[in-house]
């Protein structure tokens, strides 16, 4: 049998910066970075976390994998399996339900052919519903990767699909 | 015109930059006290000016701060709260956004009144393009000597970091915040014991909303004394108020406290009325968790007086008539919204946000979301209302954290003022799927 | 030393101990029950809510009653506390809410269960519990999985205790278990397929309260209550070698830890004893373990009966 070793590694600036974060907590408490370090590997790594690659980051800040692992499935942030390109996540809390959020999701739906937590067969989006993301004042809203867009109809929502097709084919 | 303290000098460009903020007198408080004031006389300004906690549960900071414990050898730590995460809520955001540095500059008098010497930010991580804004701004401040080492030749050491979450309603709660921090879960802990003695890494630590910090910056300028005298009574201060749903002109604004509900809700300055020329049907006053208040327990109390936004006069009344400012997350409710639908989602809300470490919030969540999922859609029995009341009854006090408090209220308040609209949805299954059932009759109130 | 009071009944104990152990050491009608709290686990407690009492009087110094109902397990006493469990209707309500909290998900499937007969939650459920159910919702179902050669986890059974996760951290080295997920999606697990490999690994067996996590090597092969537990003891180089035999006739069916009247175990023992050890010529037996006379274990009699064998014995030497 062949042993592989892990293949996976951070580019030299997301190591420089993952030092960076550690240092910003007492010697021995570098646990502390790896809610941010997850963060910065999901944003490298294809939007998700592998199993591969939460060991390695397991291995980087000497932890157990569990540890690693009871942590990214908690937080609804990250993605434990492959997402698309574009992952939309669209706040279906209370206020913005008042302000009509749940026409917008149903029009996602119609346009796009796919349901909350769906990915379109091209691989290009994937339609997340997710709770309140503090732009109540603001909606309808969604975030896509660290961009909030916000006062969304659906005019603003085509428009926007499209210009993400382009940027992304 | 209402006295802006904390959103003063947000409309000049670029105060979120050093230059522009230090040119408008910014960081003359640290100048104050670094200078001129002990680390307790700081705290006893703070005490003086009945600052109360701004994240929601309202208690006086001053106090807490006083809890800290200083054992010998033992770092402490002040953390920001920048989890703002209750429905309703982005009033931090805004603050942040608009002038980094206040809070900034409140953290280091914070930090300097606790004898902290490592500080931090914890923040949503849904808010990442917000942590970026901080940390260029805590940048700007430790090149120009405000934090790191003998600040201003005081002697006084101090180190600020930004760490984000990553999704989860759960770690605004103060010990789940610390659990988080540690790069844990977020499972409240046990109190006691209480933060302030056993707080992050087992350190004594204090943990402050980020308005509650950034007000510090006006106490030390103005005094304490000077501070208490804004505001009424035992709400001291300006509060920054989030208002959404279905007004003219959400937003956030700031606000003495002491203005009536009436002037904040229909005048222009403020939430400008309802839209589209629709009646008000209910009000949320302080964030999703607070209960609900149908129209006529809105601007009124239950004893005819004006209901003003201060903590006492919301909350006039008790549970049976009144709410709570809470974190300040203003959501109104026109005529056209169904209360159903709302509370079935914000119980989706806190099942979906429950930690599930104990038994009443992890199983009670789900169950209520799951009852109310049903009437919501035309499946609901009459025993389903009274079931719904025994289940946030049994959930509202025996929790490890307020969670199972916040995700009970919502549930039985509405219940408490809109049981007819409960009632209509589960006799008129059918209907409820496509019409509203209106506005709720004004009972005669016994007083 | 500070003095507590719990239903009625005094009693000092040492600085820093919890209500509930101070009610263990009167023992009786006044122990709160537990479901999550296991004194030889650090950090464990807090969770299940079961334990839960009511503080009628904070202390001497400050006789302010607490305002909400307090984990015993959690909540330690100060002098001149006064607490009530049984006597306080608010308590009795709120375990009543609690225990129906608990069983709501619960599959309820003990004719099937190998903890039938031994289960925590069995047991609690009938002291506290009501009769019938208001849940008309579907119940959260999980797949059952192996973890390793010797236990099944059955993850709908699991109440989150988080007891087995504590006894991974603390009593092995090497924990690839834990809790992921959250709210009521939480579950106990290894994320990837993983063996939980450990020489004492199986501990996690005899902790669990409910039928979640059960012996493969005894799975299915007799009610607990047709079985003779007995103590017996080996010489075992991991362990203490102390352990309850569990026997049918001459055979030994399991090998479990020594537990004691609040079900918890007296010490770890390890997997060879637990699951490799069945010969019964490898053992010393030193006699029927001392089961509660309210336990179905002892519907048997068998104690009786071996007394009654041992006066006639007695009686025929004398």
């Amino acid at each position: 049998m062949e042993t592989t070793e892990s293949k996976i590694q951070f580019k030299p600036e997301s190591l420089a910066e993952i030092d960076r974060i550690i240092k910003q907590f007492p010697e021995g408490k570098q646990k502390s970075a790896l809610i941010r370090i997850l963060h910065i590997a999901q944003h490298e790594f294809g939007n998700w976390l592998s199993v591969e690659l939460m060991d390695y980051i397991a291995d980087l800040l000497k932890i157990k994998p569990i540890e690693v692992y009871e942590v990214a499935s908690f937080y609804s942030m990250y993605n434990l399996n492959p997402v698309g390109k574009v992952v939309m996540e669209v706040c279906h809390t209370g206020p913005c339900c008042l302000v009509g959020v749940e026409k917008l999701i149903k029009h996602i739906e119609n346009t796009l052919n796919i349901k909350p937590g769906e990915t379109t067969a091209d691989g290009m989006f994937t339609l997340k519903t997710v709770e309140c993301l503090g732009a109540c004042g603001y909606g309808p809203m969604m975030q896509i990767g660290e961009t909030y867009h916000e006062k969304l109809n659906i005019e603003k929502l085509d428009n926007l699909l499209s210009v993400l097709r382009q940027q992304n084919s | 015109m209402g006295r802006k303290i904390l959103l003063e000098k947000t409309d000049i460009e670029n105060i979120h930059t050093y230059n522009v903020y230090r040119k408008e007198g910014g960081y003359s408080a640290v100048e104050k006290a670094l200078k001129k004031m002990t680390p307790d006389e700081v705290v006893e300004e703070v005490k003086k000016s009945g600052l109360r906690g701004r994240g929601g549960a309202g208690f006086p900071a001053g106090m807490k701060w006083s809890f800290i414990a200083k054992p010998e050898g033992v770092p402490r730590y002040l953390l920001c709260n920048a989890d703002e995460s209750e429905p309703g809520t982005f009033k931090d955001r805004f603050l942040m956004e608009k002038i980094p540095h206040l809070l900034i500059e409140g953290m280091i008098l914070s930090s300097y009144a606790l004898g902290c010497n490592t500080s931090y930010i914890y923040i949503r991580g849904e808010y990442m393009w917000i942590l970026r804004i901080l940390e260029k701004a805590l940048a700007e401040a430790r090149q120009h000597g405000w934090l790191g080492k003998n600040i201003l030749n005081s002697g006084y050491n101090l180190e600020i970091y930004v760490s984000p979450g990553a999704g989860a309603y759960i770690c605004g709660e103060e010990t789940a915040l610390i659990e988080s921090l540690e790069g844990k879960r977020g499972n409240p802990r046990m109190k006691p014991p209480f933060p302030a003695v056993k707080g992050l890494w087992q350190s004594p630590t204090v943990v402050n909303n980020v308005e509650t910090l950034s007000s510090v910056v006006s106490i030390v300028n103005i005094g304490g004394d000077e501070y208490a005298k804004i505001g009424l009574g035992k709400s001291t201060g300006t509060k920054l108020i989030s208002a959404c749903g279905n007004i003219r002109k959400p937003g956030v604004y700031e606000i003495e406290l002491g203005l009536s509900v009436e002037e904040f809700l229909y005048s222009d300055e403020y939430c400008g009325g309802i839209n589209d020329g629709k009646r008000l049907k209910a009000c949320i006053p302080g964030g999703s968790s607070v209960p609900v208040l149908p129209h006529y327990l809105v601007t009124k109390t239950a004893k005819g007086e004006q209901r003003l936004m201060t903590y006492e006069s919301l909350s006039d009344g008790g549970f049976a008539t009144g709410s709570m400012l809470g974190s300040g997350g203003f959501i109104v409710f026109d005529e056209d919204q169904c209360i159903v639908r709302n509370t079935w989602n914000f119980s989706r809300f806190y099942h979906h946000e429950s930690c599930g470490q104990c038994s009443p919030c992890r199983e009670g969540t789900g169950w209520m979301d799951k009852v109310l999922h049903r009437i919501e859609y035309g499946k609901g029995n009459m025993r389903d209302i009274d079931l719904l009341v025994s289940i946030s009854k049994n959930i509202e006090g025996n929790t490890i954290c307020p969670l199972g408090d916040a995700a009970a209220w919502p549930v039985a308040s509405a219940i408490r003022h809109f049981r007819e609209e409960f009632e209509w949805h589960i006799s008129e299954p059918v209907k409820c799927l496509e019409k509203n059932y209106g506005l709720v009759k004004e009972p005669i109130l016994e007083v | 030393m500070p003095k507590v009071t719990i239903d009625g009944i005094t009693i000092e104990v040492e600085e820093g101990t919890t209500i509930m152990n101070a009610a263990r050491k009167v023992g009786g009608e006044i122990v709160p029950p537990a479901m999550c709290y296991y004194s030889k686990l650090n950090k464990s407690g807090g969770k299940c809510r079961t334990c839960l009492v009511e503080v009628t009087k904070g202390s001497e110094k400050d006789p302010r009653p607490m305002p909400k109902l307090v984990a015993s397990c959690s909540t330690t006493v100060m002098d001149g506390m006064e607490v009530s469990n049984k006597t306080s209707q608010k308590v009795l309500d709120a375990r009543k809410g609690v225990v129906e909290f608990l069983l709501i998900n619960h599959p309820l499937d003990c004719p099937v269960c190998d903890q039938a007969g031994e289960c925590d939650l069995q047991n609690l459920s009938y002291e506290h519990g009501t009769e019938g159910t208001r849940f008309e919702e579907k119940k959260r179902v999980f797949d059952k999985i192996d973890i390793g050669k010797y236990i099944q986890l059955h993850m709908t059974r699991c109440i989150m205790c988080y007891r087995c996760v504590y006894t991974a951290d603390q009593i092995t080295n090497e924990r690839v278990h834990g809790v992921l997920k959250r709210g009521d999606a939480s579950e106990i697990g290894t994320y990837i397929e993983k063996a939980i490999d450990n020489d004492f690994c199986g501990n996690v067996i005899d902790v669990c309260p409910v039928g979640a996590l059960t012996d493969k090597t005894f799975r299915f092969k007799s009610r607990v209550w047709f079985l003779n537990p007995m103590d017996a003891h080996r010489n075992c180089d991991k362990c203490c070698g102390k352990a309850v035999v569990w026997m049918f006739g001459d055979e030994i069916y399991r090998v479990t830890g020594r537990k004691d009247q609040y079900a918890e175990v007296e010490e770890f023992i390890c997997n060879t004893c637990r699951f490799e050890t069945k010969d019964l010529a490898k053992w010393t037996i030193e006699g029927p373990r001392q089961i509660s006379r309210e336990s179905v274990i002892s519907q048997g009699h068998y104690v009786t009966h071996l007394s009654k064998i041992e006066n006639k014995n007695k009686e025929k030497i004398e």
